[in-house]
């Protein structure tokens, strides 16, 4: 999609990962478990609003006409929450990467964390995406999109980090499944609400 | 049907019982609470009449998709409006409250955080409408938000604060408060004065800004 033709984008964002990472090296040094945790969890929402919100903010309205012509709204919408999410993920990878590099090596468990961080992933991308389709229609869709998605996505990000604690220490918690559970439904509440909610926004 | 007037005299009625079985009616005696638990009757019943608002407007939102027409988007925003005002003053009631109980206004407590959050999800909704200028546009818009938003703030006030450790009263079970802590005099005040007296005072001022808000659109219209 926009990405794949637009390759500097891709590439502009991994290096917004990098240096955000870099300075947040820079300022934090080698941080505490808990913080690190904190820390992770905040740059990957920042790195989500910036990646995947770029995918519609960014579709001219030429292409959206084009795109409208050519797809229905519901493959057209699944096509771009399967590619945010994919592109989520790789992110999510890369920044864990730079987090082992420069941050220090605070995960115990680092498969267990990977796995976390692959799934919160996913889940910030629906959200982002939908919102992002919602904000695309608005003036001044930057500032738009922050308001909306912040605390929407609030509750979410808490039971990740609270998900992720796991992976710092061998606690088991008893309510753990529960939570993957309840996320894991949240996820399809989104993508079942944006199927059907996104031809609404489609119409122009 | 709102037109009628005997649901709003029904409303001043329950509210009037609300205040005077409120202050004069006879409360369980509870540690640290003792006097305060009055409070139920307008703190809770804010956050229950919020909840049905926010349903309603919501319900108004889903029909303005299926059906197009400029009125149920006037509902639906007005529903929230409404809504909205009722959070705000939950929040104030319950920060009264905290203060007297816990000891401070705000202590960071999952429920108070859970639900200054949905208030902020609410905040941009109208935000977001404001910011669309075709009328339309800004209709269809604000309506996908509203649903989205109301199945969003179901985890945030609902299942997340079931989660955490809380000073706030109602660990398991129901969010809100403890059953157990109220009895049968202040049940009857609670749910046959307080949250449906609330809760239609809060229609009565929606209803009321509706028609202003009709009046005002014809007005724009001839002139």
């Amino acid at each position: 999609m926009l990405e794949i033709r637009q390759q500097y984008t891709f590439y502009g964002i991994l290096l917004y990962v990098a240096s955000t990472i870099f300075v947040l090296y820079l300022a934090m040094g080698q941080p505490e478990v808990e913080i690190w945790n904190g820390l992770f969890w905040m740059i990957q929402l920042f790195v989500c609003v910036n990646a995947v919100a770029k995918s519609f903010l960014q579709e001219g309205r030429g292409r959206m006409l084009y795109f409208y012509s050519i797809a229905g709204a519901k493959d057209f919408l699944l096509a771009k929450l399967l590619f945010n999410a994919l592109l989520m993920i790789v992110m999510t990878l890369a920044s864990w990467l730079l987090f082992q590099l420069l941050l220090g090596n605070a995960v115990q468990n680092a498969l267990k964390f990977v796995a976390i961080a692959c799934f919160g992933g996913f889940g910030l991308s629906l959200v982002f995406t939908f919102l992002s389709a919602v904000a695309a229609r608005a003036q001044q869709n930057a500032a738009i999109m922050a308001i909306l998605g912040f605390p929407l996505i609030i509750p979410q990000l808490l039971l990740l980090m609270k998900l992720s604690n796991i992976a710092f220490s061998d606690i088991i918690q008893g309510s753990l499944l529960q939570i993957i559970l309840f996320l894991a439904a949240l996820d399809l509440l989104i993508i079942i609400l944006a199927v059907i909610l996104f031809p609404f926004l489609w119409k122009d | 049907m709102l037109r009628k007037a005997w649901w709003k005299v029904l409303a001043v009625a329950m509210l009037f019982y609300t205040f005077i079985g409120g202050f004069l009616g006879g409360v369980p005696e509870k540690p640290i609470l003792n006097e305060s638990i009055r409070n139920l009757y307008f703190h809770v019943a804010m956050w229950f009449g919020m909840m049905v608002l926010f349903t309603v407007s919501v319900i108004y939102s889903i029909r303005y998709l299926v059906t197009n027409k400029p009125l149920d988007d006037h509902y639906a925003i007005e529903y929230s409006n409404s809504g909205i005002l009722l959070g705000v003053l939950g929040l104030i009631t319950g920060s009264i409250w905290a203060n007297f109980t816990w000891g401070s206004p705000w202590s960071n407590d999952p429920k108070q955080l859970g639900s200054a959050i949905a208030l902020l999800i609410y905040f941009a909704y109208i935000v977001l409408r404001n910011s669309i200028t075709d009328l339309d546009k800004r209709a269809r818009i604000g309506a996908v938000y509203n649903i989205f938003a109301f199945a969003m703030l179901f985890p945030t006030i609902w299942i997340l604060p079931r989660l955490a450790e809380s000073l706030h009263p109602g660990g398991m079970g129901n969010p809100g408060f403890n059953q157990k802590d109220i009895d049968g005099r202040m049940r009857i005040v609670f749910w046959l004065g307080a949250v449906p007296g609330w809760t239609l005072l809060a229609v009565w001022i929606t209803t009321l800004r509706l028609r202003v808000k009709i009046i005002e659109e014809k007005r724009s219209e001839h002139a």
